[in-house]
């Protein structure tokens, strides 16, 4: 390997685009405050406001974390549990002993998830009210949960068919699945956080006074901007840089495959060793509060980003179906040989496949960073893309948008009979049977053999 | 004789190897293959001529079950071979190879050949576990194998890994490892594409050695020469139909074939020079 | 800097429980991936399954270890048949598909609360191995040493009986490999097509393949486990599997011994290295965390960045191995 190294200038050189992928991101970390809390734990206070406005401190309630000792809130409301180390937890607020007009918002909220990370405390809040302004608990399958549940689930697949698109893609023009995807929506999701707290420059000590986007950090829609400008170039790389020339020197799909795995990897445990993994917030629009509307809750960025990915969705779909490099994409996917020897620049369209594909899992990135940004937001939704993308079958752009769509409505609507901890269960469960019934997809063909 | 059949699509033979009635394939809307009726005489070569994108491999995949047929029904030698997987098509005695040689490139020549028998006890997962059990079965087989090498030339290469292999000699193994499943019917897709001329005449001999053994040869083919050489039978496809039948001399002076063809032949010859 | 201990440290790994566990793991994938060219990218899910079979009985069932054991088999069919069934007629890329997102989805249900009273929950199980060590002829709580190796009693035990384990079943593979079977996988791995035109039912074949290997990677779990003394879903995560992809890639695929090989070759070298970082003088320790954030808490991190580049530069240009022949390589022609 080291003998293979020296003779080949070409590998030194994707070596270096490594190197400096580390540095970027290493610089990134420089700059991130150490917090160096050895015990961990899991806090929150619990208040509400009553009919008069005020704040008030509810003290001597219960709240448990799931297998360790409950504990009582004290006089200002406050809890904190410690707990043995990082991980998933559930925590429950024993409604019972809270003042008797005093009541949880959502009644089924008395348990919030909690994904514990390395190096920091969980704040968790239950949002309480004042049992005057209180409504009655709602069933199961109360309309509003329903449409509660569909609203939130056709978010997660406008963010899913943005992750998607990019992956559908590439499986069309070069037949590559790219395990390696949703490492590109972690990217994004990453780099939005940097951009948004240093900036293009501001990372750079003394450029940090220079006016945003410069430095000081910028707007998380401008930081957006970047971020989906950082993804492109990755995407162009990974491909230039990478799997073009392997393919050019005749490396077998299965070993592309096996590389796209081995880049994952790299690229999740880069993020981790810089980012570390805890999980973070952007500087921007992170606290907002859920205003209602027809009974469903929302956050003002929660409808902006739907808005800004139904624009760019159709945009995309437009440009599939009108551009003409959008043209050359769908005709290279339906066959690569034919759009050859028509005079389609086959690699050209590959490139733009690429550099399109990881702008959008960039925009996703930044999207599902909204809720939180980890070194592992794009692995946690790997099943559902894959999901969507089998369900709309692998290779069309179109089959990407509704498969993405279906899957993030049927697992959000899933939780209304199962535990919201087995919806991954139930996403790998539609990719099993779509699968043995209908394996191309909703809009795939049928291949040919021989 | 064949030569006495008369020379239109759809005739009926003697001894049929193949029925096919009514089968249609589609694909995305369009019919790829649609064919109204055929039958293959046994004993004989019959070649499947036709311009580029006549449906001549989609057939080819359709009767060998690598793809399904939307309607109709195959028989082969009077059985009803629709639903029937290809691996089993081998068992029932016919076998195929391929347009693009499938040479097993990182498994030896003789591995390659020894691969086609059937019936193998060793390939018994529980009963692989113990050599004496299938240890005289692979003797028997190797043997076979090598009596083959040797008959197509290819026993300098034994021991070689098949991918090392020039175009032709990869035709040849291909052709031999389908003679390990002792078929009665031998579909060949393009014998000849993309073997060098010296390796044609042998090829061709190696062709009409396998009819004067009994069996039946069915095989696709652009080259109007080499048809004429050695078949006994031609059947004509265009976009999807069989639009004649006959013996080589008759398919010469069809019109219609020659109409598909002329164009066709000026089609090739540009996209040749890409 | 204390080379003697980091001697002693790599080669006791050499041969240590990790190599054993890692090499049985990596023998079952390269039935998959190696013979018969199937994208298996969850096989830490066949750890688990093995795991969870022998933990489950015991645990749930109050049944005992060996009855265990024989579930630890029967979890990995099971799992094998739900993973193989819908995507081994599909193109070898649905299997990674399917393959990745079970394990992770695996590991996320059997931690999750409504499995805890079956599983254990994120806590897992622990106190199943019992019988195991009571058969054991060494002192459990004392050190053995031999020459530059050292090793508590109770993983000698292990020892003893994993590399018995591993020897026997590399033997089996190498035995099936050699038959017809073998034969015919690797006649699916090369051209799928051309298998079944020869009267190879490749379906099958493959389901066999994927219960051969997965079965073997339940024994890779259980010998994990019954180590470790207790099952913990975090455990099986997916860097499991890609460390023993890049193993299996190291002693190159396709042979029955390179498992081994390069379980060896992996382990000293990464136990080398992080011990070697671990004993930097403080000087240059701080340097480092300077320049590139090492810190104690990611000298473990830097082992999966080390797998990911050298699974990349493996699969690009030696997907045969670092002891295979170019000659393989160059026949790559698809």
């Amino acid at each position: 390997m080291l003998l293979n190294l020296a003779d080949r200038p070409q590998t030194i050189k994707k070596v270096l685009v490594f190197a400096l992928l580390g540095l970027f991101l290493g610089v990134f970390g420089v700059s991130r405050v150490a917090a160096d809390d050895a015990d961990l734990g899991i806090s929150g206070q619990l208040k509400y406001k009553n009919a008069a406005g005020e704040t008030i401190f509810v003290a001597g309630a219960t709240v448990s974390v799931d297998g360790l000792d409950a504990v009582t809130t004290d006089e200002t409301g406050s809890f904190r549990i410690p707990v043995p180390g990082p991980g998933e937890y559930r925590i429950s607020l024993d409604t019972a002993t809270l003042p008797e007009t005093v009541s949880l918002k959502d009644a089924n909220r008395n348990f919030l998830d909690v994904n514990l990370s390395t190096d920091r405390d969980q704040v968790v809040i239950f949002s309480l009210q004042d049992g005057s302004t209180s409504v009655a608990s709602e069933s199961r399958f109360a309309l509003r949960r329903v449409v509660q549940l569909s609203v939130e689930g056709i978010k997660f697949g406008l963010y899913l068919a943005l992750a998607s698109v990019g992956l559908s893609l590439i499986f069309g023009t070069t037949g590559l699945v790219n395990f390696a995807h949703a490492e590109l929506v972690t990217f994004g999701n990453l780099m939005g956080y940097f951009f948004n707290y240093y900036g293009l420059a501001g990372v750079v000590g003394f450029l940090a006074p220079l006016p945003a986007p410069l430095g000081s950090g910028s707007n998380l829609i401008i930081a957006a901007a970047l971020t989906m400008f950082a993804g492109g170039i990755l995407g162009y790389g990974l491909n230039r840089f990478i799997f073009r020339p392997a393919r050019r020197s005749g490396v077998s799909l299965l070993a592309q495959m096996v590389m796209t795995i081995g880049g994952s990897i790299l690229l999740r445990y880069i993020f981790l060793y810089f980012f570390t993994g805890g999980t973070r917030a952007y500087r921007s629009y992170s606290a907002q509060r859920a205003s209602e509307f027809l009974g469903i809750y929302l956050t003002p960025k929660d409808i902006a980003s739907m808005f800004v990915s139904v624009v760019i969705l159709l945009a995309i779909g437009f440009g599939l179906k009108r551009t003409r490099s959008g043209r050359a994409m769908r005709a290279v996917s339906d066959n690569r040989d034919l759009s050859e020897s028509s005079g389609i620049d086959v690699e050209k369209v590959i490139s733009q496949v690429w550099t399109t594909g990881a702008a959008l899992a960039s925009l996703a990135g930044i999207f599902f960073g909204l809720d939180a940004v980890t070194w592992e937001s794009g692995f946690r939704v790997l099943l559902f893309v894959f999901a969507s993308v089998t369900l709309g079958g692998l290779g069309t752009a179109f089959g990407a948008l509704f498969g993405a769509l279906i899957v993030g409505l049927v697992i959000n609507l899933s939780t209304l009979f199962i535990d919201v901890e087995l919806k991954n269960m139930m996403a790998l469960l539609a990719l099993v049977v779509v699968l043995m019934f209908k394996p191309q997809g909703l809009f795939g063909r049928k291949e040919r053999i021989g | 004789m064949i030569a006495n059949y008369s020379p239109t699509p759809g005739v009926s033979k003697n001894r049929p190897a193949l029925v096919v009635k009514n089968v249609s394939k589609s694909f995305g809307g369009l019919k790829a293959v649609d064919v109204k009726h055929l039958e293959i005489e046994s004993g004989v070569i019959t070649a499947l001529i036709g311009p580029n994108g006549a449906g001549k491999t989609t057939f080819f995949n359709l009767l060998t079950a690598f793809d399904s047929i939307d309607s109709g029904s195959i028989e082969l030698f009077g059985k009803d071979i629709v639903g029937v997987a290809s691996q089993n098509l081998a068992k029932q005695g016919m076998v195929r190879t391929f347009q693009l040689t499938k040479a097993l490139s990182k498994m030896t020549v003789i591995d390659n050949l020894k691969l086609g028998a059937l019936h193998q006890s060793g390939e018994n997962f529980i009963k692989s576990l113990f050599t004496p059990i299938w240890s005289s079965q692979e003797r028997e087989i190797e043997s076979r194998a090598d009596a083959l090498l040797d008959r197509f030339n290819l026993s300098h290469m034994r021991d070689e890994f098949a991918g090392t292999m020039s175009g032709g000699q990869r035709k040849l193994l291909e052709m031999a490892r389908a003679l390990m499943t002792d078929p009665q019917i031998l579909m060949l897709d393009e014998p000849m594409a993309g073997v060098n001329p010296a390796l044609t005449q042998s090829l061709l001999g190696h062709v009409k050695l396998l009819r004067d053994e009994g069996r039946t040869v069915i095989f696709v083919e652009h080259n109007m020469d080499v048809v004429r050489d050695i078949s006994d039978w031609v059947v004509v496809m265009a976009e999807g139909a069989i639009i004649a039948e006959g013996t080589p001399d008759h398919i010469r002076s069809n019109q219609v074939v020659i109409d598909a063809y002329l164009g066709v032949h000026h089609d090739r010859e540009l996209s040749n020079d890409v | 800097m204390d080379w003697g201990f980091i001697f002693e440290r790599t080669f006791s790994t050499m041969i240590g429980p990790e190599v054993v566990i890692y090499a049985l793991a990596a023998l079952g994938l390269n039935i998959h991936f190696g013979y018969t060219g199937l994208l298996n990218f969850g096989h830490v899910a066949f750890m688990a399954a093995g795991a969870y079979g022998l933990g489950v009985s015991v645990y749930y069932f109050h049944w005992n270890f060996w009855i265990g054991l024989g579930m630890a088999m029967v979890y990995s069919i099971v799992l094998a048949l739900i993973l193989g069934i819908p995507t081994l007629r599909l193109r070898a890329d649905y299997l990674g598909l399917v393959t990745i997102a079970a394990s992770e989805t695996i590991r996320i249900t059997v931690r999750s609360r409504v499995f805890k009273p079956i599983t254990g929950g994120a806590e897992g199980i622990s106190e199943f191995s019992k019988p195991f060590y009571d058969l054991s002829p060494f002192d459990l709580g004392r050190f053995y040493s031999f020459g530059p190796f050292r090793y508590l009693g109770r993983d000698l035990w292990v020892l003893v009986v994993g590399w018995t384990l591993l020897i026997l079943l590399t033997l089996m593979v190498q035995q099936v490999m050699r038959a017809p079977w073998g034969r015919a996988l690797r006649a699916i791995r090369e051209d799928e097509d051309a298998a079944r035109s020869l009267g190879k039912n490749a379906y099958a074949f493959k389901i066999q393949s994927l219960l051969f290997g997965g079965a073997i990677g339940a024994v890779a779990g259980v010998v994990q486990v019954v180590q470790k003394g207790s099952i913990q879903a975090d455990g099986f995560n997916p860097t499991i599997t890609f460390t023993i992809w890049m193993i299996l890639i190291i002693g190159g695929p396709a042979r029955p011994w390179s498992p081994i090989a390069g379980s060896m070759i992996y382990w000293s070298l990464i136990i080398f290295v992080e011990n070697v970082l671990r004993q930097l003088s403080p000087q240059t320790r701080e340097s480092l965390e300077r320049t590139i954030k090492l810190s104690d808490i990611n000298i473990g991190q830097m082992r999966y960045i080390i797998v990911g580049l050298g699974l990349l530069l493996l699969a690009r240009y030696r997907p045969q191995g670092i002891f295979g022949s170019r000659e393989e390589m160059a026949l790559d022609d698809r």
